[in-house]
């Protein structure tokens, strides 16, 4: 399952450069056949990343679709990204990384209250970066569907288990996708400090994208 | 295994192949699902009832029971870490919460399409059409799909990642409990499984019972099944307060 592939495109030729500091959403629109990169710039770093049709919202990432038509949960390079109505959103063609999460989802204040102690509910939460990302395009809670964290690696067992695990990634490992159509990418730089998933140390992504 | 009091019972209702139901579960009452047949699917999706924006999370649910499969002791929470139902009691042992629902595509790719037209009632139908029908009852929409469980269905995970569907995972008579921990809205439809491999399309019918139940106490078998549920069962009680 695990692939690793690099990239043959050039940073210089990018057309967009940002860094996504620990904590910060970020929310663009990708024009069809752009290609996007997010880097772990520091390593053990979990991007949490939702997928829109542009054109539609309502047409999402939808992570059973994904899993279901791959026949696997996690991914690597090769994977479509489905949404709900069938559609390819955009596909992976490079991965330094090897493996990504579709199961663990985005932290929130109210999930960390159930996972780590009631008083945990303060803390900065990647729900609240979705909520705060996505309503500068007009989209709320309704339209936050279970995210792809990129970089984490979130194995299941043949007996039905499931556990966070070290990070597979390192600094400078990044993951290449395809735009398939026009898609609005909504992204949260994890914040979490009570699990290993950014190696009890949040850091910056870094995104580029090309024409 | 526990048979329910009789005196209990508040109604029984058949949910025929491939059909929609649902129904608000009242905190203090218990919906058991039972495969009469054996090799049954019900695709289930779950809303807290007094605010239909706070929805089943699979993902929070997982992680927090550190678990890829639902059976016995799990609890399914929200988005808000509030427990919408509890599973007491279970003899069919694993349910699947990974591989999503059937498509127009896929029933009509392995089974070809059968309309109403020509069928009637036996027309061929899928779980993602049959939610969006029911959610639009409770004027929801696509946007309120979130992932399922499939009851009675098993999909393990290799260490590859990749998917196995196991026929047979439920035997004739094998029965779930869902307790509601809130006023659940339960939304669900037994259409096939997307990864059936049987060559012919032949959804099961599921029975409910709908039976009341006492509220879960100190020693409940699901508040105490992780530390997690303790404290999911404590902020859901807070809800109530």
């Amino acid at each position: 399952m695990s692939s690793l592939t690099e990239s043959s495109l050039d940073p210089a030729q990018a057309i967009c450069d940002f860094t996504i500091l620990a904590g910060d959403p970020w929310i663009h629109v990708l024009k069809r056949g752009q290609t996007v990169r997010i880097e772990d710039l520091e390593g053990n770093q979990a991007a949490d990343t939702l997928f829109f049709n542009a054109a539609d919202p309502v047409d999402r990432y939808s992570a059973q679709d994904t899993i279901r038509e791959q026949g696997a949960i996690y991914l690597t390079t090769g994977t479509k990204l489905i949404s709900t109505r069938g559609h390819v959103l955009l596909t992976i063609t490079a991965d330094t990384c090897g493996r990504h999460d579709t199961l663990g989802g985005a932290c929130a204040c109210e999930s960390n209250m159930v996972r780590y102690a009631i008083e945990k509910r303060s803390m900065h939460a990647c729900r609240d970066s979705f909520l705060l990302g996505a309503r500068q395009m007009g989209l709320g809670k309704r339209d936050l569907a279970h995210n792809i964290n990129f970089f984490m690696n979130v194995p299941v067992t043949p007996e039905g288990g499931l556990t966070f695990a070290d990070g597979v990634s390192a600094p400078g490992r990044y993951v290449e996708m395809r735009a398939e159509m026009d898609v609005i990418a909504l992204i949260s730089n994890c914040p979490q400090l009570n699990n290993p998933c950014n190696g009890y140390n949040p850091t910056p992504v870094r995104v580029l994208i090309w024409a | 295994m526990p048979a329910i009091d009789p005196s209990l019972i508040r109604f029984r209702e058949t949910v025929p192949p491939g059909a929609n139901w649902s129904h608000v579960l009242k905190r203090g009452t218990t919906l058991r699902l039972t495969d009469p047949e054996g090799g049954a699917n019900v695709a289930a999706l779950l809303y807290n009832f007094e605010l239909l924006a706070e929805r089943l999370n699979l993902p929070d649910t997982l992680k927090c029971q550190h678990t890829a499969r639902l059976a016995k002791g799990h609890c399914l929470y929200t988005d808000m870490g509030r427990i919408l139902v509890s599973i007491p009691e279970d003899t069919c042992g694993w349910h699947d919460p990974l591989a999503g629902w059937s498509t127009a595509r896929i029933v009509k790719e392995k089974y070809g399409a059968k309309t109403y037209q020509s069928a009637r009632n036996e027309w061929h139908r899928n779980a993602h059409d049959n939610f969006v029908t029911e959610l639009g009852k409770y004027g929801m929409d696509e946007r309120d799909l979130t992932m399922n469980v499939n009851f009675f269905s098993k999909v393990t995970v290799d260490d590859a990642g990749r998917l196995s569907f196991h026929p047979g995972n439920s035997r004739p008579g094998a029965f779930v409990d869902l307790r509601a921990e809130m006023n659940a809205l339960v939304i669900l439809n037994t259409c096939i499984h997307p990864l059936d491999p049987s060559p012919t399309y032949a959804p099961k019918p599921v029975e409910l019972t709908i039976h009341t139940s006492p509220p879960p106490g100190p020693d409940d078998f699901c508040r105490n099944f992780r530390m997690e549920n303790q404290r999911g069962f404590t902020i859901t009680e807070r809800y109530f307060l």
